[in-house]
């Protein structure tokens, strides 16, 4: 029997340190709030450590899929490590890359290009909740 | 490295799902970007959960000051996970108390009063800043 999916959940990084932190923390609220609202959910990163057994079994719960801001993969390996392996992992650095898109410089706000990465991060971010939810 | 040269390690919570999250981040941002660069730095607060060295390094050698957005105190047990001990650990929910004709709203833009009251939190946590950084120097 198929079991039907009926939300996906996002865990982003939202590093601080790094531009790539914040567009990671804003394009996964976009998910969240404007282009697939009721379809996911999303837990603050640092819960699976600092919550309890409810906590950590976010991604026995939801088809995960983790937002991290560049190669260390911090929601990736930790919600990995602490919770389940996620369905899908996406990397900004890598998907800016491919879309040319260059010159990140602020960690906190947005500026233009800031603003720009977001929106293409969000649309492949609602992209991998559409695959997880088929 | 001497220990004059030490900076403090602000450290938000990483928190996505709540604005108490976001006046953290905004709150640590503020003292690192305005009101104390030279003595202050932050790293990603994930870094420590997959345990990489050098953000380890940078909060074992360091005073570090948390701010977390709600109990949960994430930022705070995240230092504590990997053997440290914080400097000192502020809860955004409480400056909410102290401030509370500031109601902050949104998660990824702050309302005005959001805004006022990280300014007002973040001029609090300057002066801890500033009493750790005497601390080292003696
Ligand atoms: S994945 Fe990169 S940007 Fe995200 S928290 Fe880790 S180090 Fe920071
Ligand atoms: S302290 Fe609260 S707001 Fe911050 S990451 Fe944890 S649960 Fe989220």
């Amino acid at each position: 029997m198929d079991i039907k999916v009926l939300k996906v959940g996002i865990v982003s990084c939202s590093g601080e340190a790094l531009p790539e932190g914040t567009v990671s923390r804003v394009a996964s609220r976009k998910v969240l709030d404007e282009l697939r609202p009721g379809q996911t959910v999303t837990i603050c990163l640092p819960l699976f450590i600092a919550g309890g057994k409810e906590e950590r079994e976010f991604a026995s719960k939801f088809p995960t899929v983790t937002v991290d801001g560049c190669e260390k993969m911090c929601a990736a390996k930790s919600t990995e490590k602490l919770s389940g392996k996620p369905a899908k992992s996406l990397m900004i650095k890598e998907i800016l890359k491919k879309q040319g898109i260059s010159g990140l410089k602020q960690c906190r706000g947005l500026g233009p290009a800031e603003k720009v990465a977001s929106d293409v991060v969000a649309d492949e971010i609602a992209k991998a909740v559409d695959e997880a939810l088929e | 490295m001497s220990s004059s040269k030490k900076k403090v390690v602000v450290l938000p919570c990483s928190g996505i799902g709540k604005t108490l999250g976001t006046v953290g981040r905004e709150i640590a941002y503020e003292l690192i970007e305005d009101l104390r660069p030279r003595v202050t730095t932050t790293t990603c607060l994930p870094l420590l959960m997959i345990e990489d060295p050098d953000a380890k390094k940078l909060v074992t050698d360091n005073p570090v000051i948390t701010i977390d957005g709600c109990p949960f105190g994430c930022a705070r047990k995240s230092v504590e996970s990997i053997g440290v001990t914080v400097s000192k650990g502020y809860r955004a929910i409480d400056f909410c108390k102290t401030h509370r004709d500031l109601k902050p709203e949104g998660i990824v833009e702050l309302n005005e009063a959001g805004k006022k009251l990280v300014v007002l939190a973040a001029q609090e946590v300057a002066e801890e800043v500033d009493r750790l950084v005497s601390e080292e120097k003696s």
